[in-house]
Formats: structure tokens, C-alpha cells, sequence
């Protein structure tokens, strides 16, 4: 595979053909901010939160799904960019209901610790308050809607790397909703293997395991990431 | 999700198609579904079908599909959710689609719905207690050089007012105020 | 089928026709005021009078004046009648004897029709969409014979290069460079797919186009498979346009017994299947992505690009995506040249535009004119302005990805170039005349109440922001927002046209922004007064305009 040498914040940085700017700069110990990219599953880039400047195009293009090219210049913390990312946390925020003084997962939130990394100190559109539900009729998980903020981690690991297909997306727009199976309450799903790989690519406290309590879920994302190596690279040799 | 009916989860056997109720329109769906020799990018048109059949597609009708398909339910839920041309919940004996497109909101469509949502005592999208009528908008209808245009049942109406529509739908609406 | 075949088609089609015609338009305008009713009320009458061997009634696509409707025209002497009813029908034919009638008549020389120039529509009201022996007379399939016998693909594409044709959906990017993008590109499976999912309100261009036309797409279709090398299409149509599915599959099916589509078109080595893909009510299925997602049956979500469709589209395969006018162009272009084709319309912008005109002005319907004339030609003397002598006070263009142009600019060019300078674009082609009782923040309210039911969901600027955009305008018309909530409505647009993933994200924000750069006083004055209060959720909202 061919090299590619590109500058990324300053710092010009070699790359494998084919890597994505986000794995390229995630290699050299740059950060860029993430939500919907999971290690291990495929980039949707829908959060948005990734979107870098590249020198000579006026389009903001996200480092999950653009692929490093030669000679490419890559900034990725103008202000325009941080002041961006700013306000689609903000949109988040207002967008469901996010409280984390009583989350499953304060101090452990990827949301969260999003907001204090980029300086997201309030929120100032008005907060919609859906009306959302809680479903913990399966036996060993939760899902709290309210925490949800629709990146989909979920879903892709529940097809492409549990194969259950049992979460996927509902209806569009601010009414998308992550369901199981035909809507039905989780714990009626027929296809889910409670493995609970969905909890644990969960970047919120929307998916937990019972029994936990305030800050009490942390999520294992190693665990997801062996689960994905070994397989692609077929290390379980019995 | 604790509002939506779910069918009892014992229906394990009936994988292969064929339909306990005996009802006449599965079979017909089946036959459908075979001639897609089962390709999955035929969902869509295969929720068309069933909606034709039977008026929409409750939870029963797309597990049917589901299991036709061979899809995963979850993903026949996503889809049909995702297009509004698909109605989940049965519609009224008589519909009357409002079109809401540019030309028709400047010529006062807004008011043909007001005034159809107070003659009904129900809201745009919604079916009347009796099932007898059902109010909906259309985001647009492409029949914009006849604006405001209504569709009563499937007759595009040109040209309507809210007093026009009114009258166009009194005898679907028996039952006066309530 | 041979040349022969198609030649003798023609001129016993030719032969047939009867000294009089008379038409009769049934597409959708008029379907809907009775056209059905008045053309079997023409055939009973012709019938009564005996005319049957002088006299062919027909059915034929639209004939552009839907506000008149239902249309009927006699040949000769080519006089136009207007709101014509069943019971007309036996005095109009009875002119035809030199009786006398008094329906009324419209006037061919006015401009809404002396300035058209028909390309797209040059069949549209004169012959029966159900038939493709019509479409044959009026030399239709000729340019598929002639490119498949004489010309290789890099040839097709060159001319449609040189013709200077660009896409007719909206964005407006060359159509040669597309074709010879997917026809470099070394796949064995191609596929060709017809954006025919008209989701802009206030257009109906591609509706009348398939109601009127269907041949024509289809062969558009298969001069650009064969130039690309695709040997499989889709037509991806609208289920709201029920009239026009039903149009294509009547098409579809004879042009496969014609053996003009299937196996050995033309009886050449090219194969050629094309399947319509209904959808199902989702206006983001017009992006490209998300039409190839819902082609293959799922939920309609863009994809970031790159790759692109030409490299990487439907089913993973390099893939064609045109909408239905572009494809409508195609075949004229080969049958009389690209310079014929290139020396219409103005410097970047080639060739005609089809637009649906509608809203405040007292002819409307469809219209096709070249590039470049100016918005006041169409809407003052084509379009004959606002009725009861009210103002014109903006012209939208593009639907919710376009833009309010104010009267102030009237004598704007229509092109691509002219229109996106003022913060529109062309669009697909519909273009409402707004007067001054249409409040434009309402205008602007009612577009980002479109994006946001269609918005997909997927990305959170398109998802979440256009939530925050349309309560911020809907607290603007119930008087409640500052000058704070407005600097926060600007600074939402800048966010969600830049950070979004898809096209219709990207231009959401268009019809605030234009109408914040030409109307601002109008948001300004309904500013509420400060001491700011806190939100009050969104009042409902009062019936404006």
C-alpha cells in the first residue's frame, strides 16, 4: 500500500492509502471529536462533529469518511470549526432531555465530556422536551430515550457486528426513533441475542445495563473493538 | 412503544408463507412477494402491495412481510415508518387530502384546512371516531396550476374554498357537532 | 424492429389521420376539471353528428394552459376553447360544419404561448401518450436507431457534451461530463436511473412531461444507457403521480413489443431492461443517494459522497442519475445536432426551460421558454401578472432549496449563473408568484416546516436545526422574538448550510437567508420589544398570507 504524506493542524503526518483523516490523525495523537464513529463498525458521518477544513475547498468535509490524499492540508480546530461544534452540541442538548445529574452514565458520557472539552458551557436554543419513553422490559438492559442521541452505534453494531438486526431506525427526521424488531418493547424482540453490544457502543446513558445507577455505567468499548479485530482477522483459532 | 399492538410472539411456525387467518388477500401478497424472487430491494414495493390489499400495514401484515422477504423485522419497521405514503393505522371510509404545496399554501390551502378540521372536529391527519373520514395534507400534488387543489377520495377538485370543501365533504360528516 | 419497420409505422399513422382533429387535453389540471367527462362527450357528439370519418377526437397530454382548463382544441381551423364542459361538446363539433358555439376562446398569439419555444414539450398536447405509434410519427425512436446504428458510445457522449446540456434538476451540472464520468469507468453492470421523484411543491414539470410524453424519457434513457453501457434502468416516480405511473408502464410495455427495449434493441447487440421503482413519500429520495438507498429498498438516507453514484452507485455499481426533463432533451439533441441545441439559450446556460408557473399570476400552467429570458418576460407578459391588478411582489424559484426574488429584480436573466447570484437557484423548475398580501417570514416558515418533516434524520445540524430554525420563525410571527432570537435564526442558517451531509440539509436555510437579504424589514418589524422575555413556547400560527 502507498504512503501518503499530508499536514494535518501543522504537522505533516505519513498514511497508509485508504486510511480515513480521522484514523490518520488519531495515529499521530491528534483529537479530533467524535460521535457517531465507533472503532470497529463503518463511518456514517452523521454526526458532524468531525467536519475538518481542507486547504483549496470551501467545503467542510467530515475526517471519518474522507479519505487521506497526498499533499492534502488538513485543519481541524479553526475557530469556525470549534464555534460549528459548539452549537450541533448545543442542538443535542435541546433536542431530547439530557439531564446528567441523574444519568446512568455521568462522568462516564461521551456527550458530556464532549460538551466540557469543547467549552459547551449552556445551551442557548429553547429545550424541545419530547415526551419519550423508557423501555425496560428486557431482562437485563434499559433503554431510555430521553439520553438517545440518534448516531446510530447501536444499530450498526447490532447488524454488522452481533448479525441480530434487531435495533434499527424508525420513522425520520425528530421523530426517528431507535426501535427493536416491529416497535415492540425490547424485551418481546425475538431476534435480540442480549448480547449487549448495543450498550456497551452506546456513547450515552440511553442504552445501560439494570441496575446501575447514577454514574454507575461504564461502557467497555474494548471489549467491541477485540470482538471486531479477532474476527476480521480470524484470530480464534481453537 | 407501549402504545403500539404487538402480535402474540407464538407464530413461530408460520415461517414459511401462508397465513393462519385463511384471509384471501395473503395469499395474493405471497404470490407478489414470490414473483420478486425475493429481493430484498423489492420491500418497498412489496409494502405498496400490501397497502393496496389491505389499506395499511399493521404490525401482523409486516411480519408477514418480514418473514416473505426474509429481511429482518426491524429493518421492514424502518422502512415503512420512513416513508409516509404508508399508513400504519387504518384510514377513514373517505379521505380528503388537502394539498399543502407552494402555490396552493399562497392561494389559501391553510384555510381549506382549517375550516375542514373544524367541520370534522378532528386535527389534519387524523381519522374521525366513526371511521368514516380521514383528513390529510399532501406536500404537494403537482396539480399546482389549479390551485388550492383537494383530492376527495382519489378526484383532484380544483380551485377549492374553505366553504367549497366544506360542502364538498358535509355528507361524510353526519353527525354534526359533537 | 428495423429502420423500415419504424418508417412504415410512421406513415401509416400518418395516413390515418382525418381531416379534423380535435384534442383534447387529459393530463392532470385537466383531468381534474372534468377532461375525461368532455372528451367522451366529444366522441358521443361526433358520433351523433356522423363525423366519424372526418373527425378524430384525441386524448393528448397537456396543452400548458391548466388554469383554463379543460382545454380543447380543433384542427382545423386551430382554434383554442377554454373551461369547456360536456355539454359544449356538440356545438364545438358542430363548428366544424360552421356552426357557431359560445365557448369561450383563448388566444394563440398571446404570449403565454407565442413566446414558448417547445423542445422538451414538443409533443406535449399534440399526441396521445398512450400510444407509441403517435410517438413514432412524430419521428420518435428515430434518434435511438440512428445513434445504435451509427454511432459509438464515446460519439453519444461527445455530442451531448458539445450540446452544452446540463442537468435539469436542479443543480445544474453538465450532463457530458456525467455520462463520460460513468461510461470511463470499467464495471460490467451499469445502471442508468431516472430521478423522476418531483418532490419540490409548486412543480409539476416532470408530471406533465410523463403524462404527456412518456416515450420520450424512455428513450432518452436508452441513448444514455447505451452511451455510458448500462444494460439496466430505473425510473424512480412519485406515487403521487398516479396518472403518470400508469403512462410509463403503458410506454414501457409497448416499447418492449416493439422490441425497442429488452434484449437486442433495435435488433443490435445492445440489451436494455428498464423497471419503474415507485416511491413511497419522501422528498430527501430526490438527492441522489438517498434515491439509489430507496431503489434498493431502504430507508432513504444520504450517504456522504464521495465515492460518487458515477463511481460507486446503485447496488455498488457505477450508476447514471438524470432527472426527466434532462432525458427529454437527449433525444432532440441527436436527432437534429448539438449545435442546433447549443445556439438556443444563453453563454453557460443551454437550450429551453420547462417551468411550472403558479401562485399569484393569472395564466398558470406550463411554459417552455429559453434560457435567459428574463423573470419579468414570464411573469408580467407570459405569465400576464398578479390578477385584480395587485403587485407582484416576489417570484419563487427552486421550492425549498431556492428562493424569494423580489420584484426589484425582475429583469434578472434566468440561468443557472443569474439566479444563483441572487441567492435562488433554478430548481427543477417551479416558480410561484407571490403578491404583496403573502407575507415572506411566513413564506419562509412554511419552506422550513417542509425541510424539517423531510429532513431524514440522519445528520444533527439538518435534523435539529431545522426544528430550531422554523420555532424561531414561528416565534417571529407570533410577534415574540428579539433581535437576539433573529441574530440566533442567522446564525443557525450559517450552521446548517455548512456543517449538513446532504443537499437538502446544505440548502434548508435558502428561503430565510434570501428572504432575510431582500426583505429584512419585514422580519425586522415583527420584532418583539426588548426587555427580552424568556422563550414561550411557539403560539399557533395566525393564517397569514
Amino acid at each position: 500500500m502507498a504512503a501518503k504524506v499530508f499536514t494535518i493542524d501543522g504537522q505533516e503526518i505519513s498514511a497508509t492509502e485508504g486510511q480515513s483523516v480521522l484514523e490518520a490523525a488519531h495515529e499521530a495523537g491528534i483529537r479530533i471529536p467524535t460521535l457517531c464513529h465507533l472503532e470497529g463498525v463503518m463511518d456514517v458521518g452523521a454526526c458532524r462533529l468531525c467536519l475538518v477544513e481542507i486547504a483549496g475547498s470551501n467545503k467542510l468535509v467530515p475526517a471519518c469518511t474522507t479519505q487521506v490524499a497526498d499533499g492534502m492540508v488538513v485543519a481541524t480546530t479553526s475557530e469556525r470549526l470549534q464555534r460549528y461544534r459548539r452549537l450541533l452540541l448545543e442542538l443535542l442538548f435541546a433536542e431530547r432531555n439530557h439531564v446528567c445529574a441523574v444519568c446512568v452514565s455521568n462522568g462516564h458520557c461521551e456527550l458530556q465530556s464532549l460538551a466540557m472539552h469543547l467549552g459547551m458551557d449552556h445551551v442557548s436554543f429553547p429545550y424541545t422536551f419530547p415526551k419519550l419513553e423508557v423501555d425496560l422490559t428486557h431482562r437485563l438492559f434499559g433503554m431510555d430515550h430521553n439520553r438517545c442521541v440518534l448516531c446510530g452505534r447501536c444499530v450498526r453494531v447490532c447488524w454488522y457486528v452481533e448479525g441480530a438486526a434487531t435495533k434499527n431506525f424508525s420513522g425520520r427526521g425528530a421523530s426517528s426513533r431507535i426501535i427493536s424488531d416491529l416497535n415492540q418493547p425490547w424485551g418481546e424482540s425475538r431476534t435480540c441475542t442480549a448480547c449487549g453490544k448495543c450498550v456497551h457502543a452506546c456513547p450515552t446513558g440511553a442504552l445501560f445495563e439494570k441496575g446501575t445507577t447514577v454514574g454507575e455505567m461504564q461502557k467497555d468499548r474494548g471489549k467491541l473493538e477485540y470482538i471486531v479485530t479477532a474476527r476480521e482477522k480470524k484470530q480464534w483459532i481453537v | 412503544m407501549s402504545n403500539v399492538a404487538v402480535s402474540p410472539p407464538a407464530s413461530k411456525s408460520r415461517a414459511p408463507l401462508a397465513h393462519p387467518s385463511g384471509d384471501k388477500r395473503f395469499k395474493m401478497l405471497e404470490v407478489f412477494i414470490k414473483r420478486q424472487q425475493q429481493r430484498h430491494d423489492a420491500l418497498i414495493e412489496v409494502l405498496h402491495k400490501a397497502q393496496e390489499l389491505f389499506g395499511f400495514l399493521d404490525t401482523d401484515l409486516l411480519l408477514f412481510v418480514a418473514h416473505g422477504l426474509r429481511l429482518p423485522p426491524s429493518r421492514v419497521y424502518g422502512v415503512a415508518t420512513f416513508y409516509h405514503f404508508f399508513k400504519l393505522k387504518p384510514q377513514g371510509a373517505h379521505t380528503c387530502v388537502v394539498c399543502m404545496g407552494t402555490a396552493c399554501y399562497v392561494k389559501g390551502a391553510q384555510q381549506v384546512v382549517e375550516a375542514l378540521e373544524q367541520a370534522a372536529h378532528i386535527r389534519a391527519g387524523e381519522t374521525t371516531p366513526d371511521g368514516r373520514f380521514s383528513l390529510m395534507t399532501a406536500r404537494c400534488i403537482g396539480a399546482c396550476g389549479i390551485a388550492p387543489a383537494v383530492v376527495y377520495d382519489a378526484a383532484v377538485a380544483a380551485r377549492q374554498t374553505p366553504a367549497s370543501a366544506v360542502e364538498r365533504v358535509k355528507g361524510w360528516l353526519d353527525h354534526g357537532p359533537r | 424492429m428495423v429502420l423500415a419497420e419504424l418508417i412504415a409505422i410512421k406513415e401509416r399513422e400518418l395516413a390515418a389521420r382525418k381531416p379534423v382533429v380535435i384534442t383534447c387535453c387529459l393530463a392532470a389540471g385537466c383531468l381534474s376539471s372534468a377532461g375525461q367527462a368532455v372528451k367522451e362527450a366529444l366522441d358521443q357528439a361526433v358520433k351523433t353528428a356522423s363525423l366519424d370519418a372526418e373527425v378524430e377526437v384525441r386524448g393528448v397530454g397537456c396543452m400548458r394552459l391548466c388554469c383554463e382548463g379543460p382545454l380543447v382544441f380543433i384542427d382545423p381551423p386551430g382554434t383554442l376553447y377554454q373551461q369547456v364542459k360536456p355539454e359544449d361538446a356538440a356545438s364545438l363539433v358542430g363548428t366544424v360544419r360552421g356552426g357557431t358555439t359560445h365557448v369561450a376562446r383563448g388566444e394563440p398569439n398571446h404570449p403565454f404561448f407565442a413566446r414558448q419555444m417547445s423542445i422538451v414539450l414538443e409533443n406535449s398536447g399534440f399526441m396521445d401518450p398512450e400510444r407509441i405509434e403517435a410517438y413514432i410519427a412524430r419521428d420518435g425512436y428515430l434518434a435511438v436507431r440512428n445513434v445504435l446504428r451509427e454511432m459509438t458510445p464515446a460519439e453519444v457522449v461527445s455530442e451531448i457534451t458539445r450540446s452544452g446540456l446540463r442537468g435539469r434538476g436542479g443543480a445544474g451540472y453538465p450532463t457530458g461530463l456525467k455520462w463520460s464520468t460513468v461510461a470511463k469507468t470499467s464495471s460490467a453492470k451499469k445502471y442508468v436511473i431516472c430521478n423522476a421523484d418531483e418532490g419540490d411543491p409548486g412543480a409539476f414539470m416532470d408530471r406533465s412531461v410523463l403524462e404527456s410524453d412518456p416515450h420520450r424519457v424512455l428513450e432518452g434513457m436508452i441513448i444514455a444507457a447505451y452511451a455510458v453501457g448500462a444494460d439496466q434502468g430505473y425510473i424512480y416516480v412519485r406515487a403521487e403521480y398516479p396518472l403518470a405511473i400508469s403512462r410509463l408502464q403503458t410506454a414501457i410495455r409497448q416499447a418492449k413489443q416493439l422490441g425497442l427495449l429488452g434484449s437486442g434493441v433495435f435488433e443490435s447487440p445492445f440489451n436494455f431492461n428498464l423497471d419503474i421503482r415507485i416511491g413511497a413519500g419522501a422528498f430527501v429520495c430526490g438527492e441522489e443517494t438517498a434515491l439509489m438507498a430507496s431503489v434498493e429498498g431502504r430507508r432513504g438516507q444520504p450517504r456522504p459522497r464521495p465515492p460518487f453514484p458515477a463511481e460507486s452507485g446503485l447496488f455498488g455499481q457505477p450508476t447514471l442519475i438524470n432527472n426527466v426533463e434532462t432525458f427529454a432533451c437527449v433525444p432532440p439533441i441527436l436527432r437534429r445536432g448539438a449545435e442546433w441545441f447549443a445556439a438556443i439559450g444563453t453563454e453557460r446556460s443551454k437550450g429551453t426551460k420547462v417551468f411550472a408557473l403558479a401562485g399569484k399570476v393569472k395564466h398558470t400552467g406550463l411554459i417552455e421558454v429559453p434560457m435567459g429570458m428574463t423573470l419579468r418576460e414570464i411573469v408580467q407578459d407570459m405569465g400576464g401578472g398578479v390578477p385584480d391588478g395587485g403587485q407582484i411582489k416576489a417570484v419563487q424559484t427552486g421550492g425549498p432549496s431556492g428562493g424569494c426574488i423580489p420584484a426589484a429584480h425582475l429583469d434578472t436573466p434566468v440561468d443557472y449563473e443569474s439566479l444563483g447570484r441572487l441567492g435562488s437557484i433554478m430548481g427543477s423548475g417551479g416558480m410561484i408568484v407571490m403578491d404583496q398580501q403573502d407575507n415572506m417570514v411566513d413564506v419562509a416558515r412554511f419552506f422550513m416546516e417542509f425541510c424539517k418533516d423531510e429532513s431524514c434524520g440522519k445528520c444533527v445540524p439538518c435534523r435539529a436545526g431545522t426544528v430550531q430554525m422554523h420555532a424561531l420563525l414561528c416565534r417571529l410571527l407570533a410577534r415574540q422574538a428579539t433581535a437576539r432570537d433573529l441574530a440566533k435564526l442567522e446564525e443557525l442558517c450559517d450552521l446548517v448550510r455548512n456543517t449538513s451531509l446532504c443537499g437538502l440539509g446544505i440548502t434548508a436555510p435558502n428561503p430565510v437567508l434570501s428572504t432575510l437579504r431582500f426583505f429584512r424589514q419585514e422580519y425586522l418589524d415583527l420584532l418583539a420589544p426588548e426587555p427580552w422575555k424568556p422563550a414561550t413556547p411557539p403560539a399557533p400560527l395566525p393564517g397569514l398570507g
